[in-house]
């Protein structure tokens, strides 16, 4: 089995339009969460969300780019161009033949799909662009980043709602350390802040109307997001032969299915996933330093995943942090895992723990230390990524400080 | 504008050249537009003069609209459009 190690970065957020400005925001605690600004967003009852502000698609793609990528594939190329750059790969030969790319996304093309059924059920259009469906479909942005990278290895989408971008990075791990691929592209992106993407969450009624506060007693829901993240993982012999700046190492991962209730989350599955984690890791659960919350601020996600993470680490629980950088973010949905990657490679190599922001008020039924309000500087050296999905399908990630 | 100064012009636009470069000679294929950038051409033509052109991707040369050069494609919106009004 190969060691794993992540060997470049890049993001574009509600936080920042790369991984240094979104630490930066997470170190502050700022929050990118405000009024939605789209067509017709005066028709939702929710109006905030962590939408990404002063991205300017138009500079960066051409004509014809523009025709092909939906929001969600620009964002993915966006982050892909941060991470593969960082990593000072570029993909030839037999490399370009073994390595691939796995993303996640839940939704694809929402704002396509959307604008399209406007046009044709609001607007009465007959005829649509003819690249509608390479546009929205959910791998279009897997295919773009291979093409872009001529990365020519086992490419693919994974689609997984909230744990998607988990459950890629979970296969990209593996491809990696079975001695498959010797670099994968992977993480996620997602993009559904437009009127249907929205109106759609809206109808199940767990939206908060003015923050995301997970963990605090009040808190009322969660709030979108939008954006990307991508990394570049690496067998750690190959980037210690060409001299790469390592990040930190993936040593584990589990996925369990709670095969329970299509939307409501059991402690059960995602305490399976967890303690699969680390077992996975070969690791001892007092190793664990800090925990990226899944932490969506909704009253069941946050109440069941404390009671996992009570039941898996015992009396360890109350010593590790834990944490919801969604509270600045928002919720990115399939993307979400890969940006709240980044929380866990700034505890291991920064040494500095992103806080749950908005807390307010403890809840006997969350009484971990969910690092309220403020970063702390605390060396860490396991970190764990949870991401519990609707459909009961969980995806666990360990790493460790190199 | 005439229908062949809008045909050419879509045209241009796709080849990412100016108007002057197409001539009624020109072929798709000298004017570097793939399938992809045919079909787009297409919806481009049905948008601004508001036909369905009959042509299928998937057997372009058993469609009933000629694409073989700019004047065979202006003669068939010429037709069509005819047709329409």
């Amino acid at each position: 089995m190969k060691r794993v190690v992540i060997t470049g970065a890049g993001t574009i957020n509600a936080l920042g339009h790369s991984v240094a400005a979104t630490l930066d925001a997470m170190k502050e605690g700022r929050c990118g969460i405000g009024p939605l600004e789209f067509r017709d967003v005066d028709r939702l009852s929710i109006k905030i969300g962590g939408q990404v502000r002063g991205f300017e698609a138009e500079g960066r793609f051409n004509r014809q780019q523009m025709s092909l990528y939906d929001r969600f594939t620009q964002f993915t190329l966006t982050a892909a161009k941060e991470a593969i750059s960082q990593s000072g790969i570029e993909f030839h030969g037999e490399l370009s033949a073994k390595s691939g790319v796995v993303l996640g996304t839940a939704g694809g093309g929402v704002s396509t799909w959307d604008d399209n059924y406007r046009s044709v059920y609001e607007d009465g259009k007959n005829r649509v662009h003819p690249f509608v469906v390479p546009k929205l479909m959910n791998n279009a942005a897997a295919s773009h980043v291979s093409m872009e990278f001529n990365l020519k290895g086992p490419s693919f989408t994974v689609s997984t709602a909230c744990a998607s971008s988990n459950h890629a990075m979970a296969q990209a791990f593996q491809m990696v350390r079975s001695g498959m691929a010797p670099v994968m592209v992977t993480g996620g992106s997602e993009s559904m802040l437009c009127f249907g993407g929205v109106k759609a969450w809206e109808g199940l009624r767990v939206m908060s109307r003015d923050a995301c506060r997970p963990f605090s007693a009040n808190r009322n829901g969660m709030v979108q997001g939008e954006g990307a993240g991508i990394f570049v993982f690496e067998d750690y012999d190959h980037a210690r032969a060409r001299g790469a700046e390592i990040l930190c190492e993936v040593i584990g991962f589990a996925m369990s299915s709670d095969a329970a209730d299509i939307v409501m989350p059991s402690k059960q599955g995602a305490a399976r996933a967890i303690a699969g984690a680390l077992q996975d890791a070969q690791i001892a659960a007092d190793k664990v330093g800090y925990i990226n919350a899944h932490g969506t601020g909704t009253a069941a996600n946050d109440k069941t995943e404390c009671a996992a993470v009570a039941d898996v680490f015992g009396p360890h629980a109350d010593r590790l942090m834990i944490s919801s950088t969604k509270s600045m973010h928002g919720h990115l949905i399939g993307g979400t895992g890969a940006v709240e990657l980044l929380a866990c490679i700034m505890a291991l190599r920064d040494g500095v723990i992103a806080p749950t922001i908005g807390y307010q008020e403890p809840d006997p039924e969350c009484a971990l230390d969910v690092v309220p309000n403020e970063a702390r500087e605390v060396e860490v050296e396991v970190a764990l990524s949870n991401a519990f999905a609707f459909g009961g399908l969980n995806a666990v990630l360990a790493l460790k400080r190199i | 504008m005439s229908i062949q100064d809008k045909v050419i012009a879509i045209i241009a636009e796709q080849a990412v050249l100016e108007p002057s470069d197409v001539t009624l000679e020109s072929t798709l294929e000298d004017l570097g537009i793939d399938s992809l950038g045919l079909v787009e051409s297409i919806f481009a033509i049905e948008e601004e003069f508001d036909i369905t052109v009959p042509f299928n991707a998937n057997a372009p040369e058993e469609s009933d609209f000629d694409i073989s050069n700019v004047a065979a494609i202006i003669a068939g919106i010429e037709k069509l459009t005819t047709e329409t009004a």
